[in-house]
């Protein structure tokens, strides 16, 4: 590492000032922000989704295009922009101009995309956008970022970085004045004022809860414990959530840092951020970020000679739902099962150790460094009267165009679908968006309308939770999408209390019924489906009003929200036995189009059950009483004459 | 077992809190946990084998027994969930005659659902060893499969 380059930043952190600076100084900075660039500088997206894309091998076939032509270039590694549809995303900056986003990259058109660029033209066909600079030319005919609706209606102001900076450079990062608050903080002010500031930007937990952060802290800063200890949640293992992945993948750096201040803070000298440890990437970016802030300082013993000593610790989770509720996470970190226990007694009276312990996620801690730079009023003058601030949503599902958005809070949801995500996939009709993962809910057409804050989100029977977005259309049946959560919760309930462990397996049960055809079709058997459906309601209030932790008490989110909103449906799976979007496979029949069949006799010998009669070259039948609604006869057909129904 | 030792020597001043990762570096390692690892790490830590195995069973990650040569992940995230991943693995099933967790008898694949893998926008996922396959249809899964059922390796 260069010395020299080190030093300056390290003067810049501690006199943040651009008047005044010498030469070099300036020089340096304005070179790590690419405000002067003498070669050209290609960035290539790296993270989870790109990695799957096949972003090495594109790395690859860049490092061979330079060298062949021998061309100068900074090549660098960027995090994501949060479009994981369009990965693998490269972006090129070329001396004098502004730099060019290219989508869907793969190491086939890297080398035309690289072609044209260098002989100064833009092929459309890959373009995504171009990033406005007023330092730069820009080119014609190429839109701007923030001209492009994804970008538009969100306000970022924690994924500001994400995609632009160097994930592999805390010099880059110090640049952007990143660290400034962290030492600035501990210089200027005690503990007790930055939790003061943080009580006073009514910062509420991203976690679910929305319990207020600032007055978190107090109650640990404020017991006594031979330790304190701050916890960083960043075990996400909600299937469809993935912000808390990318940040980490993203800007490592600011995590680190709003970890610092955190823990300066509640006064603690240890750290952890709890990773699930299939988040292979995440662990590894958010180490080397760690080992870069120590060897520069910035961790370890007597920062910048203020006294103040902290560790960050890296603690891999071993995948378990249940350890995103805070008692169960500690559980696990002391190295038993991630069980939860009742409260209080509240982790930060009591916790890691038996010592105050402050467990947030890291959407919470990445606000920190925000409200202390810009100041706790500014900070509360963004959002609804409750809620401040931004949130982060991952949106995924039937969508255009999924990813990572951040909007105010006090968006409407109508929004985010339709006009940052780019609304339905192959203009479909809009059926339903299940906001918060497993124990969130279903909302309908008319609650798209809802604004964005915990209360209002709370009102419509879902909750923010970990802040996923998955849209369904008219394809998807709600039955089975709530099934799939039932079955996903009951697998990971931890089998404590009674409840939760019984409960989420007989909902599930009782979904599975309705989902599936009767064996025998007489009256009782409809009786007991339907009253099934009865009992499902009243159990599903019970779990909610006897549940210990979270996870419970959350379980029946998704079966009362759907329940309440989409009933008809549940009607029409119990009553005709039909499936409408035709998921349900048990339910679906199939019929013979008696004029397209040919007699070839595949479908025959493909029913797993032998429902299909017929003699070679006349029309077949399908008897009913015999099929499963498997569905092979459909797939098999080469003469489309089986009809699904 | 050697091996095993290298790992525990590694945690000199060993307590409770260590255990997860310990198991974590032996899966790594190994691939699986085995019933000698977890008696060894039992011996180590002065603890009953019992606790050992009823913590690692708890969580998702730990696993008792070999992966096969082609070890076959399907994203079960809701994302992929509603980009009908089911057909997707009910295809795999059917072809490999064997379901969720199991493995076939020659050893050769095993298969597993997996929660969110990360590329929502990006579903169905579907992952063999290392190599990753983006949005499958029931068609390509099945050439795929069968692609490796010819293969030598």
């Amino acid at each position: 590492m260069d010395n020299s380059i080190r030093e300056i930043l390290i003067k810049n952190i501690l006199t943040p000032t651009e008047v005044g600076l010498d030469k070099d100084t300036l020089n340096t900075l304005q070179l790590l922000r690419r405000e002067k660039v003498y070669h050209p500088v290609i960035t290539i997206s790296s993270n989870t989704s790109s990695k799957i894309m096949g972003v090495d091998e594109v790395k690859k076939q860049i490092g061979n295009y330079v060298r062949e032509r021998n061309i100068k270039v900074d090549l660098i590694e960027v995090g994501s922009l949060g479009l994981s549809s369009l990965e693998t995303m490269v972006s090129v900056q070329l001396p004098g101009k502004t730099r060019v986003f290219f989508k869907h990259v793969n190491p086939e058109n890297i080398i035309l995309i690289l072609d044209s660029i260098f002989n100064n033209f833009i092929r459309d066909e890959f373009v995504y956008g171009q990033l406005r600079d007023k330092n730069y030319e820009p080119w014609e005919q190429v839109p701007f970022l923030d001209e492009i609706a994804y970008f538009n209606y969100q306000q970022r102001l924690i994924l500001n970085q994400c995609g632009f900076i160097d994930v592999n450079s805390i010099d880059e990062f110090i640049a952007f004045g990143g660290y400034q608050t962290f030492v600035k903080t501990i210089n200027n002010n005690t503990p007790a004022e930055v939790c003061d500031i943080v009580e006073q930007s009514m910062l509420r937990g991203r976690g679910g809860e929305g319990y207020l952060t600032g007055k978190k802290w107090k109650i640990a800063a404020s017991t006594a414990g031979h330790q304190k200890y701050l916890i960083c949640n960043a075990g996400e293992s909600d299937p469809g959530a993935f912000m808390e992945r990318h940040l980490m993948e993203s800007d490592p750096h600011k995590i680190v840092e709003a970890m610092a201040i955190s823990a300066y803070a509640i006064g603690a000298h240890k750290a952890f951020i709890y990773i699930e440890s299939d988040y292979e990437l995440a662990i590894q970016r958010i180490n080397q970020a760690i080992e870069q802030a120590t060897a520069y300082g910035l961790l370890g013993h007597d920062i910048m000679g203020t006294g103040y000593t902290l560790e960050i610790i890296i603690k891999q989770g071993a995948g378990a739902y249940v350890c995103g509720e805070e008692t169960a996470l500690i559980n696990s970190m002391e190295g038993n099962r991630g069980k939860p226990h009742s409260k209080p007694p509240y982790p930060a009276v009591k916790g890691l150790f038996d010592q105050p312990t402050v467990v947030n996620n890291v959407e919470t801690l990445v606000n920190v460094p925000v409200i202390l730079k810009k100041g706790a009023d500014w900070y509360r003058s963004i959002g609804t009267e409750e809620s401040k601030g931004t949130k982060v949503f991952s949106i995924s599902g039937k969508v255009e165009c999924a990813g990572l958005v951040e909007v105010e809070m006090g968006t409407k949801i109508r929004d985010i679908i339709f006009r940052i995500a780019g609304g339905i996939r192959n203009n479909n009709r809009f059926k339903a968006v299940h906001v918060g993962g497993p124990s969130g809910g279903c909302l309908t057409e008319e609650h798209l309308d809802t604004l964005i804050d915990f209360e209002s989100i709370m009102m419509v029977g879902a909750s923010l939770g970990s802040a996923s977005l998955v849209v369904l259309d008219e394809d998807n049946c709600i039955i089975d999408t709530v099934k799939f959560f039932m079955n996903y919760l009951q697998k990971e309930s931890c089998g404590i209390c009674i409840p939760c462990r019984e409960g989420t397996r007989r909902m599930y049960e009782i979904l599975d019924n309705i989902s599936k055809r009767p064996k025998d079709d007489d009256g009782y058997t409809t009786l007991q489906r339907f009253k099934g459906v009865m009992q499902l309601e009243t159990l599903a209030e019970v779990l909610k009003d006897t549940s210990m932790c979270g996870l419970g008490q959350r379980a029946a989110n998704p079966v009362l929200s759907t329940l309440k909103w989409f009933r008809d449906e549940y009607e029409e799976h119990i009553f005709e036995r039909n499936c409408n979007a035709g998921v349900c496979q048990e339910l679906r029949t199939f019929e013979i189009d008696v004029d397209a069949c040919t007699g070839c006799t595949i479908c025959a010998r493909k029913c797993p059950t032998g429902a299909i009669f017929g003699t070679p070259k006349n029309a077949h039948f399908i008897v009913q009483d015999k099929c499963i609604g498997c569905g092979i006869c459909y797939e098999t057909c080469k003469f489309s004459a089986i009809i699904s129904k | 077992m050697r091996e095993v030792e290298k790992i525990l020597d590694q945690y000199p001043f060993v307590q409770r809190d260590n255990l997860i990762p310990i198991l974590q570096e032996i899966q790594k390692k190994f691939g699986y946990i085995s019933e000698e690892a977890i008696v060894m790490v039992g011996s180590y830590l002065k603890m009953p084998t019992s606790k050992i195995y009823g913590l690692a069973t708890f969580y998702n990650q730990f696993r008792f027994s070999p992966q096969g040569q082609f070890h076959i992940k399907i994203c079960n995230g809701t994302s992929c969930h509603v980009n009908a991943n089911p057909l997707i693995l009910k295809e795999v099933e059917s072809i490999l005659g064997i379901k969720d967790g199991e493995k076939t008898k020659d050893n050769r694949f095993s298969l597993e659902t997996t929660t969110c893998m990360g590329v929502c926008g990006m579903g169905p996922v579907m992952a063999v060893n290392d190599r990753y396959y983006t949005q499958l249809t029931v068609t390509e899964v099945n050439k795929i499969i069968k692609n490796y059922q010819q293969s030598e390796e």
